[in-house]
């Protein structure tokens, strides 16, 4: 494959309800962000690609609402469902497909105006599993208790992902859930599905993010220096949750090891100098860690009790706040790929991570963490 | 560098507009087992899958994730790719980007929809504006009519031109048992069906099916090795370029000119109807058959009738155009513009059988959805340079 590169980034801030905008006036404002901060006009942007659920935005074809605002008019344009960074990856395709020397892709959602639990529970079987009432939360409360028993993960440790991740919020402008809490806050939160009290679930918020993926060509004529694209991979594994072990995460393990091949690393956990992961509950951070081979399986909760995983730690995880910071659905994902730009070009601010050279960003869909995507981004070509 | 790609193998369901012998994993799986079998391949062989399906129809969430017992894409990559009517034509084309980037060597691109459990006006409604058009958006066949009343008033077009298409892709899907509806009708009876609204009566409009197709891609480093006579693609292209009703041009498809165009300027075709062979044309409804062959160029503004009325697009004309029997005959939305993609693929590797038309060298499949919008495939017997 040839090589691209991200060169502009725009977020909306991350907020509990944008009452004064609409998916396309939050779309309007991460593109006109990611066109300045790449140095670009529309005309610039060879075809787009959109984000966005039907679902949660309540709305069938629910790419048509943030089309011209996107700025597709009159452009080649498709739209993925799922998590940002899946439309990123189709971004990327299209960009080293030889058709588009630069693609824009944006996600958004409005958790304000959805009913998280009855959409989540619309993802599971309409004939087997939808009746018992079961949603993202249950199912991941499933998840969290089979994971803690196989490895001995305790609540603590849970809940220590919750105030490291909502204290590093509060130094991201961006994010919608900053607060400084202890482990006793945490524990102390109402149980919404045992083990996960609600300081362990992110919250469902408003917000839309934009990227601008180039071609070697058209990234050398960048305005800020390309963050390149090294690697990337996804996989998804069984659908009814009895047929996982839940306690693990074979697809993430898959997703990461096609990623790390592209991009040449043998040993993940000496190479990646920080990551943004998919912390939509507390446990998946330490999970998802150790799926994706950055810590030794069972090992994430004693390493982020050592304070490995801080902004100071020696792999910062999720300094800009991760999704318990604010998490605007289906952008989610792509939220964490602009973060990592953010962190590798050195421009995160209070929340800058010393080494940033190599970053990892990681995105889901489906319940549970059933298919995952991977991306490593870095400085040098 | 990025690939040519090629589609190597195809495989449909038999659609009815009812399937309630399979669920929809079983729907999706019974095409994907024909398109592996067209293929000569096996699921272990398959690198990566892209699916589409409209999400309110059958109201699952995360189909993607959902499909994956059917769609054989179980530790495999799978993304979900959809965009309304055109998701079909829009899978495909995203197919033909994840090979031809060098990120998979061959995927398995999968359209399905079962319009039996939807209430099919109902969905489509919510795709428009809540506040400015839900309110007075009435299902597709209002604003199809409201396209064939502003093409008939330019141009003098009457309801006798539009039954004469419908004549044409009924009796065309005589020829294909995959086809939903296979009846032969009479100008007149298509004139003496009820009127659904003005000028569109039920014989001149698509049914709702359920069905799905699987389409399987290669790159070039495989397609021949798979497929002697593989069904290259030349190009691919769509414009999405309206979100509200009122911004259409009414009576013109500014989408398919500006996607047609683009497509043939970096294929070199200059005089489409010359160098196309056979159009599998997203035609929801009879005047689009008429209307739609204009703004892709093969005939002037306003010449499109007569084309059609001198036999040109039947079997064994010049440009014959739907042998498949069309989107009139059969309809499963989500799988639609995908049978366009398949049929036309057949039509250039010659295994369209009782619809086969001779010597195809260019054939053209199309999708049709959302606020007038269009997608466009180039399909071609020879590799392109």
């Amino acid at each position: 494959m040839d090589r691209a590169a991200i060169i502009g980034i725009g977020m909306t801030k991350i907020e509990a309800r944008k009452v004064d905008m609409t998916f396309a006036d939050m779309a309007f404002e991460a593109v006109r962000g990611a066109l300045a901060d790449a140095g670009m006009s529309i005309d610039d942007i060879d075809n787009v690609i959109t984000t966005s659920n039907d679902f949660w935005d309540g709305r069938t074809i629910s790419c048509m609402a943030v089309g011209d605002a996107s700025g597709a008019s009159d452009k080649n344009v498709s739209c993925v469902e799922g998590d940002g960074t899946f439309g990123a990856f189709y971004g990327l395709a299209r960009t080293l497909s030889g058709s588009y020397g630069t693609t824009l892709v944006t996600g958004h959602s409005k958790g304000s105006q959805s009913v998280s639990s009855l959409i989540t529970n619309a993802a599971f079987d309409p004939i087997y599993n939808r009746t018992l009432g079961a949603d993202m939360i249950t199912a991941c409360a499933l998840q969290a208790n089979a994971y803690m028993a196989r490895t001995g993960a305790t609540a603590e440790q849970l809940a220590r992902v919750s105030v490291k991740n909502h204290g590093n919020a509060l130094l991201n402008p961006n994010a919608h859930l900053g607060m400084k809490l202890t482990v006793k806050d945490v524990l102390d939160s109402e149980m919404i599905s045992d083990p996960l009290h609600r300081l362990d679930c992110s919250p469902v918020s408003d917000g839309c993010c934009a990227i601008i993926i180039a071609d070697e060509k058209r990234a050398k004529k960048a305005k800020k220096q390309p963050v390149w694209i090294k690697g990337v991979g996804m996989c998804a594994d069984a659908y009814f949750l009895g047929d996982r072990d839940l306690s693990r995460s074979e697809s993430l393990v898959k997703a990461a090891k096609s990623a790390y091949a592209m991009a040449g690393i043998s040993s993940p956990e000496k190479t990646i100098d920080i990551a943004e992961v998919y912390d939509a509950f507390s446990y998946q951070e330490l999970m998802w860690l150790e799926g994706l081979g950055l810590c030794a399986d069972g090992e994430a909760g004693a390493k982020l009790e050592k304070g490995e995983f801080d902004i100071a730690g020696s792999l910062p995880v999720n300094p800009s706040g991760g999704l318990l910071g604010g998490h605007a659905v289906i952008a989610a994902g792509l939220y964490r790929i602009a973060e990592v730009v953010r962190q590798v070009r050195g421009e995160a601010g209070k929340y800058q991570a010393k080494k940033a050279d190599t970053g990892l960003a990681h995105g889901v869909n489906g319940l549970a963490g059933q298919s995952h995507c991977v991306w490593i981004l870095g400085k040098d070509r | 560098m990025a690939k040519r790609v090629a589609i190597v193998g195809t495989g449909q369901t038999f659609h009815k507009s009812h399937r309630p012998d399979v669920n929809g994993q079983e729907l999706i799986n019974e095409a994907v087992v024909a398109a592996l079998a067209d293929a000569g391949l096996k699921m272990k062989d398959i690198d990566a899958v892209i699916i589409g399906n409209m999400d309110h129809f059958e109201g699952i969430n995360y189909v993607d994730c959902w499909s994956v017992d059917g769609s054989g894409a179980l530790m495999k990559p799978i993304i979900k790719i959809t965009t309304g009517g055109t998701t079909g034509c829009t899978i495909a084309i995203g197919g033909y980007h994840m090979v031809a980037s060098g990120a998979f060597d061959k995927v398995l691109v999968i359209g399905w929809e079962k319009n039996s459990e939807s209430d099919t006006s109902g969905a489509i409604t919510t795709a428009f504006d809540p506040v400015w058009d839900r309110l007075v958006f009435a299902g597709a066949i209002s604003g199809l009519a409201a396209e064939a009343q502003a093409y008939m008033a330019r141009y003098g077009a009457t309801d006798r031109d539009g039954a004469r298409v419908s004549v044409r892709d009924r009796k065309h899907a005589l020829n294909n048992p995959h086809a939903q509806l296979r009846k032969e009708v009479a100008l007149e009876e298509v004139l003496a069906s009820p009127m659904l609204a003005d000028p569109i009566h039920l014989l001149d409009v698509c049914p709702r099916t359920d069905g799905a197709c699987a389409v399987i891609m290669a790159s070039e480093d495989s397609a021949e090795k798979i497929c002697k006579t593989p069904d290259w693609i030349w190009g691919t292209g769509n414009r999405h370029s309206y979100a509200y009703l009122g911004d259409a041009d009414y009576g013109r498809l500014t989408s398919m000119k500006r996607t047609a165009s683009e497509i043939f300027k970096k294929a070199g075709i200059k005089e489409p109807r010359k160098q196309i062979n056979v159009i599998e044309l997203y035609q929801p409804y009879s005047f689009a058959g008429i209307i739609w062959i204009e703004d892709m160029g093969i005939v002037e503004p306003g010449k499109g009738a007569e084309f059609i009325w001198s036999g040109a697009t039947d079997m064994g004309g010049e440009l014959p155009v739907n042998p498949s029997g069309g989107v009139i005959s059969c309809n499963p939305i989500g799988a639609t513009g995908l049978i366009r993609c398949a049929e036309a693929a057949m039509q250039v590797m010659g295994r369209a059988e009782g619809r086969q038309v001779p010597d195809v060298n260019f054939a053209v499949s199309t999708g049709f959805g959302g606020c007038w919008w269009t997608d466009m495939i180039l399909h071609g017997k020879k590799k392109p340079n």
